[in-house]
């Protein structure tokens, strides 16, 4: 076999054992997909019902909260971004980082000093290289995230938004994460989580203008309200997290679909150079043995005569 | 009156339990609480202890809740918990340990959580 031949062989072996693994991991991602888009699913009762009672609370008396009180002058705000652990999800960290930059740019605008908190190793390993602040950070659960991870995640930004802006504390929390719309489309925003203005949250709990009946507070609205706002505070980035693992997922899947694509692209253009290589080779084998052939003959009928 | 009550006991990442009852008691900050159909409508905020669902057949559902709410309104009563865990899904085993566990170390939550979660076994 000639060395040219031999060349593209071996690209080709190896081009084919990495198509088996992108092609392995986007089977992999698509199933966990699906796993993730089912967390969700089911973590919507929970949040559905969790609204319906804030609003309630809301709605059925004053009740003042420093969860839902807008600072008169927001002097400090918190960012939380939302990325993953792993890369090889195409534009995903990218595109959060990006979203989450971009939000931070407009509050710093705006006069305000800006606190950033991270989730997933990728957000953390880009704000460490530019040697940025970051307030804290959580990493580890990113693929698959549980409750108690929401519940650790929301604990100091619920502490910061609660202290005093003059004692280090925060005005308003905004929250970075990648929406999963669906398989193909998943797009990262900014959403400002607290304050919470219970007016939006009404509206998104009875968009039909349903009437909510008077409750009865156990023991009372106030100490309703307390239980109830971090609970939802939890579960909203609750939601947030799977969100952005399904999202990270589908872009997994996606990237390595088009890689395990062009595998198959390049393996098909190799086998055609290697194919021509071949021909090559053996036009020039039949090219020297007819030209062989014809000096012997040459030859021997020269010492005939 | 033929009313029932719709229940849904939905923990932070699934739904352990819906159906109709007819009587559903569970612990508020304020003490036990008796709910029936027609109830006045309630907000609540639970305490860490069991929940008896008595469902419209006649059997007895006992559940282990973790903090939460209780809220009812037009025969709907729905129970937030962030865990929650129906008797039979309850190690008792385990449970037995994380007890002992807790007393040796001193943590009260620990401690009450396991404490629950067997009464709740037992009561069922």
């Amino acid at each position: 076999m000639g060395a040219q031949l031999r060349v593209y062989k071996r690209r080709i072996r190896s081009v084919t054992a990495t198509k088996k693994i992108t092609k392995a991991m986007e089977m992999i991602a698509a199933s966990r997909v699906v796993k993730a888009q089912r967390k969700v699913a089911a973590s919507t009762p929970y949040a559905t019902e969790l609204t319906r009672a804030v609003t309630a609370v809301g709605t059925g008396s004053n009740t003042k909260h420093p969860l839902t009180t807008q600072a008169e002058t927001v002097t400090r705000s918190a960012v939380l971004l939302l990325t993953s652990d792993r890369g090889l999800a195409g534009a995903f960290n990218s595109n959060a980082i990006k979203a989450a930059e971009q939000l931070t740019e407009r509050l710093e605008r705006e006069g305000k000093q800006v606190e950033t908190y991270i989730v997933g190793r990728r957000g953390l390993a880009h704000y460490n290289f530019r040697e940025r602040k970051v307030a804290e950070s959580w990493a580890g659960f990113t693929d698959e995230p549980t409750y108690a991870d929401a519940k650790k995640v929301a604990a100091p930004l619920i502490e910061a938004i609660e202290k005093e802006t003059a004692d280090g504390g925060v005005d308003e929390l905004h929250i970075v994460f990648t929406e999963f719309v669906s398989m193909m489309t998943q797009t990262a925003l900014g959403d400002r989580l607290l304050p919470l203005s219970l007016e939006e949250v009404a509206k998104e709990a009875a968009p039909k203008g349903e009437i909510l009946p008077l409750y009865d507070f156990e023991p009372t609205a106030e100490d309703v309200l307390d239980a109830l706002l971090p609970r939802y505070v939890e579960s909203r980035i609750y939601n947030a997290l799977l969100q952005s693992a399904a999202s990270k997922h589908a872009a997994t899947r996606r990237a390595m679909k088009s890689a395990t694509d062009n595998a198959g692209e390049l393996i098909e253009s190799l086998s055609r150079l290697a194919n021509a290589a071949r021909q090559a080779e053996i036009t020039q084998e039949i090219s020297e043995i007819v030209g062989g052939s014809a000096a012997l003959a040459d030859a021997s009928a020269g010492s005939d005569r | 009156m033929a009313a029932e009550l719709h229940v849904a006991l939905v923990a932070a990442d699934r739904e352990v339990w819906s159906g109709e009852a007819k009587l559903v008691v569970a612990r508020t900050t304020s003490g036990d609480i008796g709910v029936m159909p027609g109830h006045q409508p309630l907000l609540g905020v639970l305490e860490s202890g069991p929940v008896t669902i008595r469902t419209s057949d006649g059997e007895t559902v006992v559940a282990a809740v973790h903090g939460g709410f209780i809220s009812f309104a037009d025969d709907k009563l729905s129970l937030l918990a962030e865990i929650a865990e129906l008797s039979d899904e309850i190690d008792v085993q385990r449970a037995e340990r994380e007890l002992e566990r807790a007393k040796a170390e001193g943590d009260a939550t620990a401690e009450r959580r396991a404490d629950v979660r067997l009464r709740a076994a037992a009561a069922s």
